[in-house]
């Protein structure tokens, strides 16, 4: 026993989950039954078998774990902290992130730094900053989370699907995503977003990034797949008689929530870094919307003079992918403690 | 243990087959495992019937191809009249009741994250055998015939020790009523202390249901305790088969012979004088199994240009007794002992006609 693994049971059984005391055991009736058939010499080896831990659901642990990890409770804070305020930004953003200021820019055309009317200064057009990060938070998360299910479900979908039933179904399934990476993503979507998807808006976008990003999702579910299907508890469903759609769902979908969770919370991450990364280039959200990569873009010729311009829309990206990434990483060790270990 | 001579499950020819294959999109057949390789059995109503060999000889394989949670490459599994290997979709499912498994590893063979009465449970839900309260005290019932108290059914295999999730699996195994069960190795994975339970449970559900087990093992002496036939396998063929007591007491087949010496006798004078036999050479690979017998590149009895060319058919030698060698003829065989360095020899060799090769293997030594 580690000495991490002996504080962790220390800590368990503070918290009340390893009970020391044998507290169920086997039917008074059932253990007479057995010593009788094992000739008596069985009876010990009965009791050395009640001892038993307290009944406790997978997420009751998994939370319980979570959490312990310091940067993980920050990272899942900040996500809180960052939808409420995209969720309440008309009540919690001063101006109106569209309004061009007049007195959001100085005689020379430049706009104005920090002040009591404007928190975090203005833009080129005279337009608020905060209101317009507090916006684009709107934007980024509606993007990462909507595009990031859409991504999910078709990976959930094909996934199974090829790591359930093999064959044909897995060759034309996985070929395609082995197609779609070999891709370069970047000049994908760009092209996708100047000719079929050229009207802009946010719908269009999460549909390119949807279609980008379902491959890495089916990967990893056939992957998991693959490897839960062979488990002997799926030939046990098979032989009771279970349907395919049965064991798919009751035996085998339950085991992939840890990491369709973990891979979501990641991916919601690098979808906002793509969705910003389109907008910065210009082919993502159009103006006047406001988005954190078309903010930096805008702002990126004014470095120099106004260079906060650049860092809070920068900023706003950094902490709200760090958040995720956080939360992914945790989730990741939350549910497989064996893992961090190694 | 009543057998009545009945026939429950035939098999014919089984032969299991996994393809080797290369190529990403097309993928062609370079190749092929046989990890059954022509199996011919009878299982009686009633009875137990070992399997026993070394690992990777394909009797884990053979139990699962006879439940068709593998499919034979060819061969007919005969159950009560209906060829199992050729039934598919909701028929197979239909006959599914009437079979089960009870696996090796229970820590592998119970869904994580099922509770307990749902694990038990859903046998009874496929098959839409009672309602919810019926299922409910069946699923009680059935706990309380292995051993596991009833009051546990909403927790989680988590919970419970290797020795109890084995009597969960078991009480699965008989939630449909089947009348015949593989078990396969179901007490390797066990503390030795739980074994004997877990062997007196089967003994007494065979007793109190009438089920028929086919008892997969490695173990001989644990085999020898259950069974009432026992079948020996070597790379993918059964080498002999014969009643228990037949099977210990006077093996025929060299292969037999060679696998008894090495269990230990649980009495000292005995053990003293005991000596195994070490067959010579590895165990060949099953992707390219030699020609003729299996065993002859091992065998010291082994005769060339026949035992090396020609399939020795499993056929009867005396009543009720099977073996699969050339050179059993009437009530001759190749006796096999330790000779030089343990190493196996032929006796008697003048009885096997005087030109019995040995292989002159110094290679590997393998028990």
């Amino acid at each position: 026993m580690s000495d991490e693994e002996r504080r962790e049971a220390d800590e368990l059984r503070r918290d009340g989950a390893l009970e020391p005391e044998p507290e169920m055991g086997l039917h008074p009736a059932a253990a007479g039954a057995g010593a009788s058939l094992a000739s008596g010499e069985a009876a010990a080896g009965y009791f050395g078998e009640t001892l038993m831990i307290e009944q406790q659901s997978l997420s009751g642990e998994v939370w319980r774990r979570f959490r312990r990890d310091k940067f993980a409770m920050i990272g899942l804070g900040a996500i809180i902290v960052i939808i409420l305020l995209a969720v309440f930004a008309p009540w919690i953003a001063p101006h109106n992130p569209l309004t061009q200021y007049n007195d959001g820019i100085t005689m020379q055309g430049m706009p104005v730094g920090s002040s009591a009317k404007f928190p975090l200064g203005t833009d080129t057009l005279g337009r608020d900053m905060l209101s317009r990060i507090l916006y684009g938070a709107r934007v980024s998360l509606f993007i990462g989370i909507v595009a990031n299910g859409f991504a999910l479900l078709l990976g959930v979908v094909f996934g199974l699907s090829a790591g359930y039933f093999k064959g044909g179904t897995e060759t034309l399934i996985m070929r395609m995503t082995d197609v779609m990476m070999a891709f370069p993503i970047l000049l994908l979507a760009i092209a996708l977003s100047t000719t079929v998807f050229s009207k802009g808006g946010v719908w269009l976008l999460v549909v390119v990034i949807t279609i980008v990003y379902w491959t890495p999702m089916t990967r990893v579910i056939h992957g998991e797949v693959l490897s839960i299907r062979e488990k002997e508890f799926v030939d046990a469903a098979r032989l009771t008689g279970a349907t395919n759609r049965r064991i798919l769902f009751r035996h085998i979908l339950p085991h992939l929530v840890a990491p369709i969770i973990v891979y979501t919370s990641l991916g919601i991450a690098t979808t906002i870094v793509f969705e910003a990364t389109l907008s910065y280039i210009g082919v993502g959200v159009q103006p006047p919307t406001p988005s954190w990569g078309q903010m930096i873009s805008m702002g990126q010729d004014y470095y120099y003079t106004a260079p906060q311009l650049v860092i809070y829309p920068g900023l706003a990206i950094v902490i709200t992918v760090l958040a995720f990434n956080l939360v992914g990483d945790g989730l990741r060790d939350a549910f497989d403690p064996q893992q961090r270990r190694r | 243990m009543s057998t009545n001579g009945e026939t429950l499950v035939t098999i014919e020819d089984l032969r299991v087959h996994f393809p080797i294959t290369s190529g990403i999109v097309f993928q062609r057949k370079v190749g092929a495992v046989y990890a059954v390789d022509g199996i011919d059995l009878e299982i009686k109503q009633g009875e137990t019937l070992g399997l026993v060999g070394e690992s990777g000889c394909g009797k884990s394989t053979t139990g699962r191809a006879i439940l068709q949670l593998i499919r034979p490459t060819t061969g007919r599994v005969l159950y009560s009249g209906a060829d199992l290997a050729h039934l598919s979709g909701s028929a197979l499912r239909k006959q599914r009741r009437r079979m089960q498994m009870i696996f090796q590893d229970p820590y592998a063979s119970l869904n994580g994250r099922m509770t307990v009465g749902d694990i038990v449970g859903e046998p009874l839900l496929v098959h839409k055998m009672g309602d919810r309260a019926q299922r409910k005290a069946k699923v009680r019932e059935l706990l309380e015939t292995v051993g596991i108290n009833p009051n546990t059914l909403n927790r989680y295999p988590h919970e419970f020790s290797g020795g109890q999730r084995q009597r969960i699996g078991i009480a699965r195994a008989l939630a449909v009523e089947p009348n015949f069960i593989v078990c396969d190795e179901p007490i390797s994975a066990l503390d030795v202390s739980i074994r004997a339970q877990i062997i007196n449970l089967l003994q007494q559900l065979q007793r109190e249901f009438g089920l028929t087990y086919l008892f997969i093992a490695h173990d001989l002496s644990v085999v020898r305790h259950i069974s009432d036939r026992v079948a020996v396998m070597y790379l993918g063929r059964i080498v002999e088969l014969a009643e228990n007591s037949v099977l210990y007491e006077a093996p025929m087949h060299p292969y037999t012979q060679a696998l008894l010496s090495a269990v230990p006798i649980p009495d000292p004078a005995a053990e003293e004088l005991r000596r195994p036999v070490v067959l010579t050479g590895d165990v060949p690979s099953p992707v390219e199994p030699p020609r003729g017998c299996h065993f002859h590149t091992r065998c010291p009895a082994a005769r060339e240009g026949l035992c090396d060319v020609e399939d020795p058919q499993l056929k009867i030698v005396r009543p009720g007794h099977w073996a699969a060698c050339h050179l059993i003829t009437g009530d001759d065989y190749p006796h096999i002992r330790a000779g030089e360095n343990d190493v196996a020899v032929v006796d008697d060799v003048a009885e096997v006609d005087g030109t019995a090769e040995t292989p002159a293997g110094e290679g590997g030594e393998t028990a």
